[in-house]
């Protein structure tokens, strides 16, 4: 401990002064030349006091894996027509593609394999007379691998449809391996948000089956076709209804080929907004053979499973232009617009936790807390000083002097204050005296037996300091652990309750030991009200 | 010099309690090990959370009696429903399990049933926890581990300070008091949510610290001590020298905690109720619990 009392209260005053500093811009909005002086930040408020959404999604994992080994497989079945290879058998179960090719056939097929599917390794292979079965499949590596750019992917897109949509602050990270935590403070229109997040955003073009619709009306679908919903809206009722609409499995065009999608209202729609759509020089090309190859005849434009329109090709389309519709009001356009811009997700998500809070409830807890802190402040000064009578008044200052630090560092850090955060602030003022009692009843102890002034306050805080720095750690230890295994608002309280801790052991011991060597050597009092 | 005490210099015979209080002890443990057992069971109070499930708090603009809030509900399909009132306002707290309502999210429906059902009562959604069964999950095992790498930190540290047998009965004291609030919390029927584990946590710590100040009175006691026969003497001796400062200082966190208990709201109500008996507990626990187990081991042995 510093023995000069000069540069101990120095201290403890420039300690005050940078928490007043880091606090000034909580208490008053600065303008003009004094906001160059002062550090901008205020204190981050939790989602739980600011109001929000806290989103936890789960990537699909097995969908994913799903649709890599779709992509797989007619790939493989495209390359093995193209390079003449003759097989006999051709299957996929949920993690493997099982191929039967004729012995002979043997090179020419490993060949393909190294040159279009060097990711995926041979399991089993079993002679089957003068042919060979073969089990493809992925390696764990390459699994996880694909998991890993299929998260980073996913994070990306919402990224990109939130800063679209116009949220400001939002937490967008990874938890555990296939888990997103998406937070929006302050976001006006939860469930529009959610919407827009959760979509996947999986655009397809595909041609409608019209020859065997008649045969999908009782029950049977043709081998290599759907049957998926076609939604329309009625303008007038504004009511939905859905209609079975059968489909050629395979896509013609998928949307990652787009560049732009755009909101346009008008034309042709009866004003109705509608989703203008522009495809990349690929995807025109393909759209020009597509359109052009299926004249008279109807595709499909299927987002997520759900077909939106299926108009008739009247001519060949060249430009890479398409359209949208389906009765969208504004708001959907818009929204449709950023996720198709933004791109689609690698796999379905599922919302698995939604917490949203509106800005009352925070408004709410941010004053209770506040009154409940006031109140037990309050509470906790009157009654050291009752007891403690004129010492009191210095536990009750390095009280003070806690609380100012406790903000100031909370600041400083950017820490977030959520409403077990304002808890844990309370619980420190409670314990924060905590230390003082066991100093005061240490130096009562001294004094009984006889002691100065003087010796009994040095005596008191030297015996009582191993106790304090024990107390002090094993509260430490909880609060560890809580912030390891807390999350957002557990958190908050693990980081109050250490902080208030360790800056406790400051002012309570050094602070309030200053305080009384300052009065002692002033006053040099016969005795001590305590 | 006169001082101001709430106990004066007190000859408490505190060993010679041991065996009754031992008693009560046992009963708050079995207490909390049959909560636990409940709890593993999933017949305890817990919160979506912990279940999955989803929680509603809705407010009304004019009153609107419970039981009509309830049979709206039902009859709209909802019947699995909690409803808790806030007193004083049209608020309530609706909290239902895991269920599938097809595409549309519980909340919405629940939120479509009450408007459609109860209209023109100033109808208002403040806030809702939707929690899949996976999250849930995960969250029981996050707690469990957060509990026992606490109580383990525990025991090294005191282990450390002082010696094997205080980290023993230190630990002993901090498990009787994290399974007592437990088994009070079980009885009383009250909800288990994240921030009850959070209290759990914060008692373990705080509960230490009282013990951690008896321990160092009788360590340094014990350092006196002249015979072994006198250890019950010097451990009576030294709880009775700092119980005035055990009592003040559960006073002044009670005082802080009474506040929020009473001021805090309904969300921090049950953790704040938690940390007001967890805090009584631990208090309780350093003087009967730990104390008198450093007597039998050290007398035994």
């Amino acid at each position: 401990m510093l023995k000069s009392l000069k540069l101990r209260a120095i201290l403890i005053f420039v300690f005050l002064f940078i928490s007043i500093i880091y606090l000034v811009p909580n208490i008053i909005e600065l303008e003009g030349a004094w906001k160059k002086y002062f550090p901008s930040d205020k204190i981050h408020l939790g989602l739980d006091l600011k109001g929000g959404m806290h989103l936890l999604l789960a990537l699909d994992t097995k969908k994913l894996m799903d649709n890599m080994l779709d992509r797989k497989f007619n790939q493989l079945k495209d390359g093995m027509i193209r390079e003449g290879i003759r097989f006999v058998g051709l299957d996929k179960s949920s993690d493997s593609i099982s191929v039967v090719v004729k012995a002979d056939q043997r090179e020419k097929f490993y060949n393909l394999l190294g040159k279009e599917l060097p990711d995926m390794k041979v399991g089993a292979s079993r002679n089957e007379g003068d042919s060979v079965a073969l089990d493809l499949t992925y390696s764990e590596k390459e699994i996880a691998n694909l998991k890993d750019n299929a998260i980073h992917q996913a994070l990306e897109t919402i990224r990109n449809r939130i800063d679209q949509f116009g949220v400001s602050e939002p937490v967008i990270v990874q938890q555990g391996e296939s888990n997103i935590l998406v937070q929006l403070p302050g976001v006006k229109d939860p469930e529009r948000a959610l919407e827009l997040i959760g979509k996947t955003a999986q655009l397809e073009f595909k041609l409608v089956d019209e020859e065997n619709a008649a045969k999908a009306g009782s029950g049977t679908i043709p081998e290599g076709d759907e049957q998926l919903m076609l939604k329309s809206r009625n303008r007038d009722t504004a009511v939905t209804m859905t209609t079975p609409i059968l489909l050629k499995k395979q896509g013609l065009l998928t949307g990652d080929m787009l560049t732009d999608a755009r909101v346009r209202i008008g034309g042709e729609f009866h004003n109705e907004p509608y989703v203008a759509l522009e495809f990349n020089s690929e995807g025109s090309r393909i759209f020009d053979r597509i359109t052009g190859e299926n004249v008279g005849k109807r595709i499909a434009i299927v987002l997520d499973n759900t077909v939106y329109s299926a108009p008739v090709v009247r001519e060949r389309i060249s430009g890479g232009k398409a359209s949208i519709t389906g009765g969208f009001t504004p708001d959907e356009a818009k929204d449709l617009a950023i996720v198709l811009r933004a791109g689609a997700l690698p796999a379905p998500v599922t919302v698995i936790q939604n917490i949203t809070i509106g800005p009352t409830l925070g408004e709410d807890s941010i004053r209770k807390g506040v009154q409940a802190a006031v109140l037990g402040g309050l509470m906790v000064i009157v009654f050291m000083i009752f007891y403690y009578r004129a010492s009191g008044i210095v536990a009750d200052i390095a009280l003070f002097l806690n609380l100012i630090y406790l903000l100031g560092a909370f600041t400083a850090l950017k820490a977030t204050m959520t409403l077990p955060g304002i808890a844990g602030i309370i619980l420190t003022i409670g314990m924060g005296v905590d230390t003082n009692v066991l100093i005061f009843e240490r130096i009562r102890e001294e004094l009984r037996l006889g002691k100065t002034v003087r010796a009994a306050v040095d005596g008191g805080y030297s015996k009582a300091w191993v106790t304090i720095f024990d107390a002090h750690i094993t509260t430490l230890i909880t609060t560890c652990i809580l912030f390891m295994f807390g999350t957002g608002p557990i958190k908050g309280f693990a980081v109050t309750l250490a902080i208030g801790i360790i800056i406790n052991l400051f002012t309570a011991v050094f602070g309030s030991k200053t305080i009384f060597d300052w009065i002692l050597v002033k006053y040099k009092p016969r005795s001590l009200s305590i | 010099m006169k001082f101001r005490e709430i106990t004066k210099k007190t000859k408490i015979d505190f060993m010679g309690l041991r065996n009754k209080m031992f008693v009560l002890s046992a009963f708050l443990v079995l207490l909390g090990l049959f909560g636990f057992v409940m709890v593993s069971m999933g017949k305890a109070n817990l919160s979506v959370d912990f279940t999955g499930g989803t929680e509603l708090q809705i407010r009304f603009a004019d009153p609107v009696p419970i039981s009509s809030l309830r049979s709206a509900l039902i009859s709209g399909g909802i019947e699995d429903v909690q409803i808790q009132e806030v007193a004083g306002k049209n608020d309530f707290f609706l909290k239902t399990k895991l269920m599938n309502t097809g595409p549309q999210r519980v909340q919405d429906k629940i939120s479509s049933i009450i408007s459609a059902s109860l209209p023109g009562k100033g109808f208002q959604v403040l806030g809702s926890n939707m929690v899949g069964s996976s999250v849930g999950k995960t969250l029981k095992q996050h707690a469990i581990i957060a509990i026992a790498l606490s109580l383990l930190g525990i025991v090294i540290y005191i282990a450390w300070r002082f010696n094997f047998v205080f980290g023993v009965a230190a630990t002993i004291a901090t498990f009787h008091d994290v399974l007592a609030l437990l088994g009070i919390f079980y009885l009383l029927h009250l909800e288990m949510n994240i921030l009850f584990i959070t209290a759990l946590l914060t008692i373990a710590g705080y509960s230490l610290t009282d013990t951690v100040v008896v321990f160092d009175r009788i360590r340094e006691n014990m350092a006196k001590m002249k015979s072994r026969a006198d250890l019950g003497k010097v451990i009576n001796n030294s709880i009775n020298e700092v119980l005035s400062r055990t009592l003040i200082t559960s006073l002044t966190v009670l005082l802080v905690i009474a506040a929020l208990v009473v001021l805090g709201g309904h969300v921090l109500f049950d953790f704040s109720f938690a940390l007001f008996i967890g805090v009584m507990v631990g208090t309780y626990s350093s003087i009967f619990v730990a104390s008198p187990l450093i007597y039998l081991w050290r007398t035994r042995a």
